[in-house]
Protein backbone atom coordinates (compact mmCIF):
# COMPACT_ATOMS: atom_id res chain seq x y z
CA UNK A 1 0.00 0.00 0.00
CA UNK A 2 2.68 2.43 1.05
CA UNK A 3 4.94 1.35 -1.79
CA UNK A 4 2.09 1.88 -4.27
CA UNK A 5 1.55 5.41 -3.03
CA UNK A 6 5.24 6.17 -3.32
CA UNK A 7 5.33 4.84 -6.86
CA UNK A 8 2.37 7.01 -7.76
CA UNK A 9 4.07 10.07 -6.35
CA UNK A 10 7.15 9.29 -8.37
CA UNK A 11 5.13 9.05 -11.60
CA UNK A 12 3.16 12.24 -10.97
CA UNK A 13 5.71 14.88 -10.00
CA UNK A 14 5.37 18.62 -10.54
CA UNK A 15 6.50 18.32 -14.15
CA UNK A 16 3.84 15.76 -14.93
CA UNK A 17 1.15 17.89 -13.33
CA UNK A 18 2.21 20.88 -15.39
CA UNK A 19 2.15 18.80 -18.55
CA UNK A 20 -1.22 17.43 -17.62
CA UNK A 21 -2.58 20.97 -17.51
CA UNK A 22 -0.94 21.77 -20.87
CA UNK A 23 -2.41 18.66 -22.46
CA UNK A 24 -5.88 19.55 -21.23
CA UNK A 25 -5.55 23.13 -22.49
CA UNK A 26 -4.44 21.85 -25.91
CA UNK A 27 -7.37 19.45 -26.08
CA UNK A 28 -9.70 22.33 -25.18
CA UNK A 29 -8.14 24.50 -27.90
CA UNK A 30 -9.15 21.85 -30.42
CA UNK A 31 -12.43 20.60 -29.00
CA UNK A 32 -13.95 23.91 -28.00
CA UNK A 33 -13.96 25.48 -31.50
CA UNK A 34 -15.49 22.29 -32.88
CA UNK A 35 -18.10 22.31 -30.14
CA UNK A 36 -18.70 25.98 -30.91
CA UNK A 37 -19.38 25.21 -34.59
CA UNK A 38 -21.86 22.53 -33.63
CA UNK A 39 -23.59 24.70 -31.04
CA UNK A 40 -23.73 27.83 -33.19
CA UNK A 41 -25.10 25.87 -36.14
CA UNK A 42 -28.36 25.74 -34.18
CA UNK A 43 -28.48 29.52 -33.65
CA UNK A 44 -29.65 32.39 -35.81
CA UNK A 45 -27.62 35.52 -36.58
CA UNK A 46 -28.80 37.34 -33.46
CA UNK A 47 -28.04 34.32 -31.32
CA UNK A 48 -24.45 34.15 -32.54
CA UNK A 49 -23.79 37.88 -32.66
CA UNK A 50 -25.47 38.71 -29.37
CA UNK A 51 -24.16 35.83 -27.31
CA UNK A 52 -21.05 34.25 -28.82
CA UNK A 53 -20.38 31.83 -25.99
CA UNK A 54 -23.84 30.83 -24.86
CA UNK A 55 -25.88 27.80 -25.78
CA UNK A 56 -28.67 28.42 -28.28
CA UNK A 57 -31.75 29.89 -26.57
CA UNK A 58 -33.94 28.60 -29.37
CA UNK A 59 -32.65 25.53 -31.20
CA UNK A 60 -32.93 26.34 -34.91
CA UNK A 61 -32.81 22.79 -36.20
CA UNK A 62 -34.20 24.09 -39.48
CA UNK A 63 -30.75 25.59 -40.23
CA UNK A 64 -29.74 22.16 -41.42
CA UNK A 65 -32.72 21.80 -43.74
CA UNK A 66 -32.09 25.30 -45.11
CA UNK A 67 -28.41 24.55 -45.70
CA UNK A 68 -29.21 21.27 -47.37
CA UNK A 69 -31.84 22.81 -49.66
CA UNK A 70 -29.89 25.94 -50.52
CA UNK A 71 -27.14 24.06 -52.33
CA UNK A 72 -25.30 21.77 -49.95
CA UNK A 73 -27.23 18.76 -51.27
CA UNK A 74 -25.91 19.36 -54.79
CA UNK A 75 -22.34 19.87 -53.54
CA UNK A 76 -22.67 16.78 -51.41
CA UNK A 77 -23.73 14.65 -54.37
CA UNK A 78 -20.92 16.06 -56.53
CA UNK A 79 -18.38 15.34 -53.82
CA UNK A 80 -19.80 11.84 -53.51
CA UNK A 81 -19.47 11.15 -57.24
CA UNK A 82 -15.95 12.61 -57.41
CA UNK A 83 -14.81 10.73 -54.31
CA UNK A 84 -16.23 7.37 -55.40
CA UNK A 85 -14.78 7.69 -58.91
CA UNK A 86 -11.39 8.69 -57.52
CA UNK A 87 -11.37 5.73 -55.13
CA UNK A 88 -12.33 3.34 -57.91
CA UNK A 89 -9.69 4.69 -60.28
CA UNK A 90 -6.94 4.74 -57.68
CA UNK A 91 -7.60 1.22 -56.39
CA UNK A 92 -7.88 -0.22 -59.87
CA UNK A 93 -4.91 1.46 -61.54
CA UNK A 94 -2.62 1.49 -58.50
CA UNK A 95 -3.12 -2.20 -57.75
CA UNK A 96 -2.68 -3.02 -61.46
CA UNK A 97 0.55 -1.05 -61.61
CA UNK A 98 1.86 -2.45 -58.33
CA UNK A 99 1.13 -5.98 -59.54
CA UNK A 100 2.79 -5.34 -62.91
CA UNK A 101 5.88 -3.87 -61.26
CA UNK A 102 6.13 -6.92 -58.98
CA UNK A 103 5.74 -9.38 -61.86
CA UNK A 104 8.17 -7.72 -64.26
CA UNK A 105 11.49 -9.51 -64.31
CA UNK A 106 14.72 -7.58 -64.74
CA UNK A 107 15.42 -3.88 -64.47
CA UNK A 108 12.27 -2.73 -66.27
CA UNK A 109 10.10 -3.27 -63.20
CA UNK A 110 12.33 -1.08 -61.07
CA UNK A 111 12.51 1.61 -63.74
CA UNK A 112 8.73 1.78 -64.00
CA UNK A 113 8.41 1.86 -60.23
CA UNK A 114 10.89 4.72 -60.02
CA UNK A 115 8.99 6.63 -62.71
CA UNK A 116 5.83 6.30 -60.65
CA UNK A 117 7.63 7.34 -57.47
CA UNK A 118 8.95 10.55 -59.02
CA UNK A 119 5.38 11.82 -58.81
CA UNK A 120 5.88 12.05 -55.04
CA UNK A 121 8.37 14.86 -55.52
CA UNK A 122 5.89 17.05 -57.31
CA UNK A 123 3.45 19.33 -55.55
CA UNK A 124 0.14 19.75 -57.39
CA UNK A 125 0.51 23.55 -57.46
CA UNK A 126 3.37 23.28 -59.95
CA UNK A 127 1.08 21.60 -62.49
CA UNK A 128 -1.83 23.97 -61.89
CA UNK A 129 -1.49 26.21 -64.95
CA UNK A 130 -0.56 23.57 -67.55
CA UNK A 131 -3.23 21.22 -66.18
CA UNK A 132 -5.76 24.01 -66.59
CA UNK A 133 -4.68 24.52 -70.22
CA UNK A 134 -4.66 20.76 -70.84
CA UNK A 135 -8.14 20.23 -69.40
CA UNK A 136 -9.36 23.20 -71.44
CA UNK A 137 -8.01 21.78 -74.70
CA UNK A 138 -9.40 18.31 -73.86
CA UNK A 139 -12.78 20.01 -73.26
CA UNK A 140 -12.81 18.48 -69.78
CA UNK A 141 -12.64 21.77 -67.94
CA UNK A 142 -15.82 22.49 -65.99
CA UNK A 143 -16.80 18.82 -65.81
CA UNK A 144 -16.46 16.44 -62.89
CA UNK A 145 -13.66 14.73 -64.84
CA UNK A 146 -11.55 17.85 -64.37
CA UNK A 147 -11.31 16.84 -60.73
CA UNK A 148 -11.49 13.05 -60.93
CA UNK A 149 -8.63 12.52 -63.39
CA UNK A 150 -6.05 14.80 -61.70
CA UNK A 151 -7.06 13.42 -58.29
CA UNK A 152 -6.43 9.86 -59.47
CA UNK A 153 -3.12 10.91 -61.02
CA UNK A 154 -1.85 12.65 -57.89
CA UNK A 155 -2.95 9.80 -55.59
CA UNK A 156 -1.32 7.10 -57.77
CA UNK A 157 2.35 7.39 -56.70
CA UNK A 158 1.78 7.02 -52.97
CA UNK A 159 -0.87 4.33 -53.49
CA UNK A 160 1.32 2.30 -55.84
CA UNK A 161 4.11 2.54 -53.29
CA UNK A 162 1.95 1.29 -50.42
CA UNK A 163 0.35 -1.53 -52.42
CA UNK A 164 3.66 -2.64 -53.91
CA UNK A 165 5.35 -2.94 -50.54
CA UNK A 166 2.40 -5.09 -49.44
CA UNK A 167 2.51 -7.25 -52.59
CA UNK A 168 6.23 -7.90 -52.15
CA UNK A 169 5.46 -9.53 -48.81
CA UNK A 170 2.92 -12.00 -50.24
CA UNK A 171 4.29 -15.54 -50.34
CA UNK A 172 5.08 -16.79 -53.84
CA UNK A 173 3.99 -20.40 -53.23
CA UNK A 174 0.33 -19.98 -54.18
CA UNK A 175 1.31 -18.01 -57.24
CA UNK A 176 3.78 -20.65 -58.41
CA UNK A 177 1.26 -23.43 -57.94
CA UNK A 178 -1.31 -21.44 -59.91
CA UNK A 179 1.20 -20.78 -62.68
CA UNK A 180 1.91 -24.49 -63.02
CA UNK A 181 -1.84 -25.06 -63.27
CA UNK A 182 -1.82 -22.67 -66.20
CA UNK A 183 -3.39 -19.61 -64.57
CA UNK A 184 -3.04 -16.33 -66.45
CA UNK A 185 -1.53 -13.26 -64.81
CA UNK A 186 -4.94 -11.67 -64.55
CA UNK A 187 -6.28 -14.72 -62.70
CA UNK A 188 -3.34 -14.57 -60.30
CA UNK A 189 -4.04 -10.88 -59.71
CA UNK A 190 -7.76 -11.37 -59.22
CA UNK A 191 -7.81 -14.65 -57.26
CA UNK A 192 -4.61 -14.49 -55.22
CA UNK A 193 -3.31 -10.94 -54.79
CA UNK A 194 -6.54 -8.94 -54.50
CA UNK A 195 -8.23 -11.11 -51.85
CA UNK A 196 -5.06 -11.07 -49.73
CA UNK A 197 -4.60 -7.29 -49.90
CA UNK A 198 -7.80 -6.14 -48.21
CA UNK A 199 -5.98 -4.38 -45.34
CA UNK A 200 -3.75 -2.25 -47.58
CA UNK A 201 -6.55 -1.58 -50.07
CA UNK A 202 -8.79 -0.31 -47.29
CA UNK A 203 -6.02 2.08 -46.24
CA UNK A 204 -5.65 3.29 -49.84
CA UNK A 205 -9.43 3.73 -50.10
CA UNK A 206 -9.58 5.79 -46.91
CA UNK A 207 -6.69 8.01 -47.94
CA UNK A 208 -8.17 8.61 -51.40
CA UNK A 209 -11.55 9.41 -49.89
CA UNK A 210 -9.98 11.84 -47.44
CA UNK A 211 -8.02 13.54 -50.21
CA UNK A 212 -10.77 13.88 -52.78
CA UNK A 213 -13.45 14.91 -50.28
CA UNK A 214 -11.30 17.76 -48.94
CA UNK A 215 -9.27 18.87 -51.99
CA UNK A 216 -9.64 22.57 -52.69
CA UNK A 217 -7.17 24.03 -55.20
CA UNK A 218 -8.05 21.98 -58.29
CA UNK A 219 -11.74 22.00 -57.44
CA UNK A 220 -11.85 25.78 -57.23
CA UNK A 221 -9.88 26.49 -60.40
CA UNK A 222 -10.96 23.72 -62.81
CA UNK A 223 -14.70 24.09 -62.24
CA UNK A 224 -16.73 27.31 -62.62
CA UNK A 225 -20.29 26.05 -62.78
CA UNK A 226 -21.97 26.11 -59.38
CA UNK A 227 -23.85 22.92 -60.33
CA UNK A 228 -20.58 20.99 -60.41
CA UNK A 229 -18.92 22.29 -57.27
CA UNK A 230 -17.74 19.93 -54.59
CA UNK A 231 -18.27 20.57 -50.89
CA UNK A 232 -15.05 22.47 -50.04
CA UNK A 233 -15.55 24.97 -52.87
CA UNK A 234 -19.32 24.96 -52.51
CA UNK A 235 -19.01 26.05 -48.88
CA UNK A 236 -17.17 29.18 -50.00
CA UNK A 237 -19.90 30.05 -52.50
CA UNK A 238 -22.43 29.26 -49.82
CA UNK A 239 -20.76 31.65 -47.36
CA UNK A 240 -20.57 34.46 -49.94
CA UNK A 241 -24.20 33.95 -50.94
CA UNK A 242 -25.66 33.85 -47.44
CA UNK A 243 -23.74 36.80 -45.97
CA UNK A 244 -25.21 37.02 -42.46
CA UNK A 245 -27.06 33.74 -42.16
CA UNK A 246 -24.21 32.40 -40.09
CA UNK A 247 -26.19 29.63 -38.50
CA UNK A 248 -26.97 28.13 -41.90
CA UNK A 249 -23.33 28.42 -43.03
CA UNK A 250 -22.21 26.68 -39.84
CA UNK A 251 -24.78 23.94 -40.41
CA UNK A 252 -23.29 23.52 -43.89
CA UNK A 253 -19.83 23.22 -42.34
CA UNK A 254 -21.04 20.48 -40.01
CA UNK A 255 -22.61 18.57 -42.90
CA UNK A 256 -19.38 18.93 -44.90
CA UNK A 257 -17.35 17.37 -42.09
CA UNK A 258 -19.68 14.51 -41.29
CA UNK A 259 -18.63 11.82 -43.81
CA UNK A 260 -14.86 12.03 -43.21
CA UNK A 261 -15.29 12.49 -39.45
CA UNK A 262 -17.44 9.37 -39.32
CA UNK A 263 -14.88 7.49 -41.38
CA UNK A 264 -12.15 8.65 -39.00
CA UNK A 265 -14.04 7.67 -35.85
CA UNK A 266 -14.95 4.25 -37.25
CA UNK A 267 -11.60 3.38 -38.79
CA UNK A 268 -9.11 5.36 -36.76
CA UNK A 269 -6.42 2.72 -36.99
CA UNK A 270 -6.51 2.51 -40.80
CA UNK A 271 -6.70 6.26 -41.02
CA UNK A 272 -3.62 6.88 -38.93
CA UNK A 273 -1.74 4.10 -40.66
CA UNK A 274 -2.49 5.60 -44.06
CA UNK A 275 -1.63 9.15 -43.06
CA UNK A 276 1.66 8.16 -41.48
CA UNK A 277 2.68 5.65 -44.17
CA UNK A 278 2.02 8.30 -46.80
CA UNK A 279 4.43 10.67 -45.11
CA UNK A 280 7.24 8.25 -44.38
CA UNK A 281 7.02 6.66 -47.81
CA UNK A 282 7.53 3.06 -46.88
CA UNK B 1 13.24 -22.20 -76.23
CA UNK B 2 9.50 -22.38 -75.71
CA UNK B 3 10.10 -21.62 -72.05
CA UNK B 4 11.91 -18.40 -72.89
CA UNK B 5 9.11 -17.30 -75.21
CA UNK B 6 6.59 -18.02 -72.44
CA UNK B 7 8.62 -15.96 -70.01
CA UNK B 8 8.84 -13.07 -72.48
CA UNK B 9 5.10 -13.23 -72.97
CA UNK B 10 4.58 -13.11 -69.21
CA UNK B 11 6.82 -10.08 -68.94
CA UNK B 12 4.90 -8.34 -71.69
CA UNK B 13 1.63 -9.11 -69.92
CA UNK B 14 3.03 -7.77 -66.66
CA UNK B 15 3.98 -4.58 -68.48
CA UNK B 16 0.38 -4.22 -69.68
CA UNK B 17 -0.73 -4.03 -66.04
CA UNK B 18 1.44 -0.99 -65.45
CA UNK B 19 0.38 0.83 -68.63
CA UNK B 20 -2.88 2.49 -67.43
CA UNK B 21 -1.16 4.06 -64.42
CA UNK B 22 1.72 5.23 -66.60
CA UNK B 23 -0.68 6.82 -69.09
CA UNK B 24 -2.58 8.68 -66.35
CA UNK B 25 0.59 9.81 -64.61
CA UNK B 26 2.11 10.81 -67.93
CA UNK B 27 -0.92 12.81 -69.04
CA UNK B 28 -1.86 14.56 -65.82
CA UNK B 29 1.44 14.85 -63.94
CA UNK B 30 4.56 14.60 -66.11
CA UNK B 31 3.23 16.13 -69.31
CA UNK B 32 1.93 19.23 -67.45
CA UNK B 33 5.29 19.55 -65.72
CA UNK B 34 7.12 19.59 -69.06
CA UNK B 35 4.56 21.99 -70.51
CA UNK B 36 5.12 24.24 -67.51
CA UNK B 37 8.85 24.38 -68.24
CA UNK B 38 8.08 25.42 -71.84
CA UNK B 39 5.43 27.94 -70.73
CA UNK B 40 7.94 29.63 -68.47
CA UNK B 41 9.81 30.83 -71.58
CA UNK B 42 6.66 32.09 -73.29
CA UNK B 43 4.25 34.97 -73.07
CA UNK B 44 0.53 34.31 -73.42
CA UNK B 45 -2.89 34.88 -71.88
CA UNK B 46 -5.76 32.51 -71.11
CA UNK B 47 -7.50 33.38 -74.37
CA UNK B 48 -4.54 33.81 -76.71
CA UNK B 49 -4.31 31.33 -79.56
CA UNK B 50 -0.56 31.70 -80.06
CA UNK B 51 2.21 31.80 -77.54
CA UNK B 52 5.06 34.20 -78.04
CA UNK B 53 8.55 32.91 -77.32
CA UNK B 54 10.29 35.39 -75.01
CA UNK B 55 13.40 33.52 -73.92
CA UNK B 56 14.56 34.42 -70.45
CA UNK B 57 12.38 37.53 -70.09
CA UNK B 58 10.08 35.90 -67.53
CA UNK B 59 13.04 34.83 -65.44
CA UNK B 60 14.40 38.38 -65.54
CA UNK B 61 11.02 39.63 -64.34
CA UNK B 62 11.17 37.04 -61.57
CA UNK B 63 14.47 38.42 -60.32
CA UNK B 64 13.24 42.00 -60.28
CA UNK B 65 9.73 41.29 -58.95
CA UNK B 66 9.41 42.84 -55.50
CA UNK B 67 6.33 40.76 -54.69
CA UNK B 68 8.46 37.63 -54.98
CA UNK B 69 10.58 38.92 -52.10
CA UNK B 70 7.49 39.50 -49.97
CA UNK B 71 6.30 35.99 -50.85
CA UNK B 72 9.64 34.40 -50.01
CA UNK B 73 9.76 36.28 -46.73
CA UNK B 74 6.27 35.06 -45.83
CA UNK B 75 6.94 31.50 -46.97
CA UNK B 76 10.14 31.41 -44.92
CA UNK B 77 8.32 32.81 -41.89
CA UNK B 78 5.70 30.12 -42.44
CA UNK B 79 8.40 27.46 -42.56
CA UNK B 80 10.24 28.70 -39.46
CA UNK B 81 7.15 28.92 -37.28
CA UNK B 82 5.94 25.54 -38.55
CA UNK B 83 9.29 23.95 -37.72
CA UNK B 84 9.28 25.33 -34.18
CA UNK B 85 5.66 24.49 -33.40
CA UNK B 86 4.86 21.42 -35.49
CA UNK B 87 8.23 19.68 -35.47
CA UNK B 88 9.77 21.00 -32.24
CA UNK B 89 6.72 21.16 -30.03
CA UNK B 90 5.17 18.17 -31.82
CA UNK B 91 8.13 16.01 -30.85
CA UNK B 92 7.96 17.10 -27.20
CA UNK B 93 4.21 16.53 -27.18
CA UNK B 94 4.66 13.05 -28.65
CA UNK B 95 7.26 12.17 -26.01
CA UNK B 96 4.98 13.41 -23.24
CA UNK B 97 2.04 11.43 -24.60
CA UNK B 98 4.18 8.29 -24.74
CA UNK B 99 5.32 8.80 -21.14
CA UNK B 100 4.01 6.20 -18.67
CA UNK B 101 2.42 8.97 -16.57
CA UNK B 102 -0.15 9.67 -19.31
CA UNK B 103 -0.62 6.09 -20.33
CA UNK B 104 -4.36 6.19 -19.55
CA UNK B 105 -5.24 9.40 -21.38
CA UNK B 106 -2.82 9.17 -24.30
CA UNK B 107 -5.05 7.26 -26.76
CA UNK B 108 -7.90 9.72 -26.23
CA UNK B 109 -5.72 12.84 -26.41
CA UNK B 110 -3.90 11.49 -29.47
CA UNK B 111 -7.20 11.16 -31.32
CA UNK B 112 -8.34 14.60 -30.19
CA UNK B 113 -5.14 16.24 -31.42
CA UNK B 114 -5.47 14.40 -34.71
CA UNK B 115 -9.06 15.55 -35.43
CA UNK B 116 -8.17 18.90 -37.10
CA UNK B 117 -6.12 17.01 -39.71
CA UNK B 118 -9.26 15.20 -40.79
CA UNK B 119 -11.34 18.36 -41.24
CA UNK B 120 -11.34 20.00 -44.64
CA UNK B 121 -9.25 23.14 -44.98
CA UNK B 122 -12.31 25.16 -46.07
CA UNK B 123 -14.16 24.32 -42.87
CA UNK B 124 -11.08 25.14 -40.80
CA UNK B 125 -10.65 28.48 -42.57
CA UNK B 126 -14.33 29.39 -42.22
CA UNK B 127 -14.07 28.50 -38.53
CA UNK B 128 -11.11 30.82 -38.09
CA UNK B 129 -12.98 33.63 -39.82
CA UNK B 130 -15.34 33.39 -36.88
CA UNK B 131 -12.44 33.13 -34.45
CA UNK B 132 -10.73 36.22 -35.86
CA UNK B 133 -13.87 38.26 -36.53
CA UNK B 134 -13.16 41.70 -35.03
CA UNK B 135 -16.69 42.30 -33.69
CA UNK B 136 -17.91 38.99 -32.36
CA UNK B 137 -14.88 36.76 -32.91
CA UNK B 138 -14.04 34.13 -30.33
CA UNK B 139 -10.48 35.37 -29.91
CA UNK B 140 -11.34 39.01 -29.22
CA UNK B 141 -14.27 38.19 -26.98
CA UNK B 142 -12.09 35.75 -25.05
CA UNK B 143 -9.44 38.45 -24.55
CA UNK B 144 -12.14 40.84 -23.32
CA UNK B 145 -13.50 38.16 -21.04
CA UNK B 146 -10.17 37.75 -19.25
CA UNK B 147 -9.61 41.51 -19.15
CA UNK B 148 -6.94 41.83 -21.81
CA UNK B 149 -8.92 44.30 -23.90
CA UNK B 150 -5.82 46.09 -25.10
CA UNK B 151 -4.65 42.93 -26.87
CA UNK B 152 -7.71 42.68 -29.12
CA UNK B 153 -6.95 43.30 -32.76
CA UNK B 154 -8.33 43.20 -36.26
CA UNK B 155 -6.37 39.97 -36.71
CA UNK B 156 -6.77 39.41 -40.44
CA UNK B 157 -7.15 43.07 -41.38
CA UNK B 158 -3.98 44.52 -39.96
CA UNK B 159 -0.63 44.22 -41.72
CA UNK B 160 1.13 43.43 -38.47
CA UNK B 161 -0.96 40.47 -37.42
CA UNK B 162 -2.43 39.06 -40.65
CA UNK B 163 0.46 36.76 -41.56
CA UNK B 164 0.76 35.38 -38.04
CA UNK B 165 -2.99 34.84 -37.88
CA UNK B 166 -2.87 32.85 -41.12
CA UNK B 167 0.12 30.81 -39.96
CA UNK B 168 -1.64 30.03 -36.67
CA UNK B 169 -4.46 28.33 -38.59
CA UNK B 170 -2.01 25.86 -40.11
CA UNK B 171 -0.46 25.15 -36.73
CA UNK B 172 -3.89 24.45 -35.30
CA UNK B 173 -4.60 22.05 -38.11
CA UNK B 174 -1.30 20.19 -38.54
CA UNK B 175 0.49 19.95 -35.20
CA UNK B 176 -1.54 16.89 -34.20
CA UNK B 177 -0.58 15.16 -37.43
CA UNK B 178 3.15 15.68 -36.96
CA UNK B 179 2.77 14.62 -33.32
CA UNK B 180 1.19 11.39 -34.53
CA UNK B 181 4.15 10.78 -36.86
CA UNK B 182 6.52 11.19 -33.91
CA UNK B 183 4.40 8.88 -31.75
CA UNK B 184 4.72 6.18 -34.41
CA UNK B 185 8.50 6.69 -34.42
CA UNK B 186 8.80 6.69 -30.61
CA UNK B 187 6.82 3.47 -30.36
CA UNK B 188 9.45 1.79 -32.51
CA UNK B 189 12.26 2.60 -30.05
CA UNK B 190 13.29 -0.54 -28.12
CA UNK B 191 11.91 -0.30 -24.55
CA UNK B 192 15.09 -1.66 -22.95
CA UNK B 193 16.96 1.52 -23.91
CA UNK B 194 14.67 3.48 -21.60
CA UNK B 195 14.75 0.84 -18.90
CA UNK B 196 18.53 0.81 -18.86
CA UNK B 197 18.60 4.61 -18.63
CA UNK B 198 16.07 4.57 -15.82
CA UNK B 199 18.16 2.08 -13.87
CA UNK B 200 21.13 4.41 -14.35
CA UNK B 201 19.01 7.16 -12.81
CA UNK B 202 18.67 9.35 -15.91
CA UNK B 203 15.90 11.95 -15.55
CA UNK B 204 13.03 12.15 -18.00
CA UNK B 205 14.52 15.22 -19.63
CA UNK B 206 17.86 13.45 -20.03
CA UNK B 207 16.15 10.37 -21.44
CA UNK B 208 14.34 12.61 -23.93
CA UNK B 209 17.54 14.22 -25.20
CA UNK B 210 19.81 11.16 -25.08
CA UNK B 211 17.43 8.42 -26.22
CA UNK B 212 14.25 9.79 -27.83
CA UNK B 213 15.79 12.55 -29.93
CA UNK B 214 18.62 10.48 -31.47
CA UNK B 215 16.30 7.52 -32.05
CA UNK B 216 13.69 9.54 -33.95
CA UNK B 217 16.32 11.42 -35.95
CA UNK B 218 15.00 10.04 -39.21
CA UNK B 219 11.39 10.96 -38.49
CA UNK B 220 12.62 14.37 -37.40
CA UNK B 221 14.12 14.78 -40.83
CA UNK B 222 11.00 13.54 -42.60
CA UNK B 223 8.66 15.87 -40.70
CA UNK B 224 11.07 18.75 -41.18
CA UNK B 225 10.98 18.38 -44.98
CA UNK B 226 7.26 17.75 -44.91
CA UNK B 227 6.52 20.97 -43.04
CA UNK B 228 8.95 23.05 -45.07
CA UNK B 229 7.53 21.76 -48.37
CA UNK B 230 4.07 22.43 -46.96
CA UNK B 231 5.11 25.97 -46.03
CA UNK B 232 6.42 26.69 -49.52
CA UNK B 233 3.28 25.39 -51.28
CA UNK B 234 0.69 26.81 -48.89
CA UNK B 235 -2.29 28.20 -50.79
CA UNK B 236 -5.68 27.52 -49.21
CA UNK B 237 -5.24 29.43 -45.96
CA UNK B 238 -4.17 32.80 -47.38
CA UNK B 239 -6.46 32.38 -50.42
CA UNK B 240 -9.55 31.84 -48.29
CA UNK B 241 -8.76 34.01 -45.28
CA UNK B 242 -7.08 37.10 -46.73
CA UNK B 243 -6.60 36.76 -50.49
CA UNK B 244 -3.02 37.89 -49.92
CA UNK B 245 -4.01 41.12 -48.20
CA UNK B 246 -4.11 43.53 -46.54
CA UNK B 247 -1.95 44.99 -49.28
CA UNK B 248 0.48 42.17 -49.93
CA UNK B 249 0.99 41.33 -46.27
CA UNK B 250 0.01 37.67 -46.59
CA UNK B 251 1.11 37.06 -50.17
CA UNK B 252 2.80 33.68 -50.66
CA UNK B 253 4.37 32.08 -53.74
CA UNK B 254 1.48 29.88 -54.90
CA UNK B 255 -1.06 32.66 -54.36
CA UNK B 256 1.14 35.06 -56.34
CA UNK B 257 1.32 32.43 -59.09
CA UNK B 258 -2.45 31.99 -59.08
CA UNK B 259 -3.15 35.73 -59.19
CA UNK B 260 -0.56 36.38 -61.90
CA UNK B 261 -2.00 33.61 -64.07
CA UNK B 262 -5.73 33.71 -63.53
CA UNK B 263 -6.39 37.25 -62.32
CA UNK B 264 -3.75 39.31 -64.14
CA UNK B 265 -3.93 36.86 -67.03
CA UNK B 266 -0.18 36.61 -67.48
CA UNK B 267 0.17 32.85 -67.85
CA UNK B 268 3.79 32.84 -69.02
CA UNK B 269 5.16 34.64 -66.00
CA UNK B 270 2.88 32.64 -63.68
CA UNK B 271 4.51 29.48 -65.04
CA UNK B 272 7.91 30.93 -64.20
CA UNK B 273 6.76 31.42 -60.60
CA UNK B 274 5.58 27.79 -60.68
CA UNK B 275 9.11 26.82 -61.73
CA UNK B 276 10.49 28.58 -58.68
CA UNK B 277 8.09 26.61 -56.44
CA UNK B 278 9.00 23.45 -58.31
CA UNK B 279 12.74 23.91 -57.86
CA UNK B 280 12.44 24.67 -54.13
CA UNK B 281 10.07 21.81 -53.32
CA UNK B 282 11.59 19.21 -55.64
CA UNK B 283 15.04 19.74 -54.15
CA UNK B 284 13.69 19.42 -50.61
CA UNK B 285 11.59 16.35 -51.43
CA UNK B 286 14.35 14.54 -53.28
CA UNK B 287 16.71 15.09 -50.35
CA UNK B 288 14.17 13.28 -48.19
CA UNK B 289 13.41 10.67 -50.84
CA UNK B 290 16.99 9.64 -51.44
CA UNK B 291 18.38 9.84 -47.91
CA UNK B 292 15.45 7.81 -46.66
CA UNK B 293 15.98 5.26 -49.41
CA UNK B 294 19.63 4.67 -48.50
CA UNK B 295 19.03 4.60 -44.76
CA UNK B 296 16.42 1.94 -45.25
CA UNK B 297 18.89 -0.29 -47.06
CA UNK B 298 21.43 0.14 -44.28
CA UNK B 299 19.14 -1.49 -41.77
Amino acid sequence: MKAGKQLKRRIYGAGEMLWFVILIVLAALILYPLFWILMSSFKDYQGIYGDVWGLPSIWHIENYATAWNKGISQYFINSGIVTLSTILGVVLFASFAAFGVCQLKGALGNVIFLICMCGLLLSPQVCLLPLFMLLKSLKLKNTLWAMILPYIAFRLPVSIMMIRSFFVGISKELEEAATIDGATLFQIYKDIYLPLSKPILSTVIIMSAYYSWNEFVFATIFVDSSKLRTIPVGLMTFRDGLMTEWGVVLAGMVIACLPIMTLFLLMQRNFVRGMTAGAVKG
Amino acid sequence: MGWIILKKKRNLQALLFAIPALIILGTFVYFPLIRNIIYSFQDFTLSSTTKEWVGLDNYRTLLSDKTILICLKNNILYALISIVIQVGFGLVLAAVLEDVAFHKFAPFLRSVYFIPTVISMTVVCLLFEFVYNPQMGLLNSFLELIGLDELTAVWLGSKKTAMYAVIAVSQWQSTGYVTMLFIVAIQKIPRDLYEAAEVDGASKIKRFFYITVPQVKQMFFVTMILTVVGAFTVFNEPYILTGGGPGKATMVLSLHMYQTGFVKNNMGYASTIAMLIFVITAILSSVQFFTYGTEKEDR
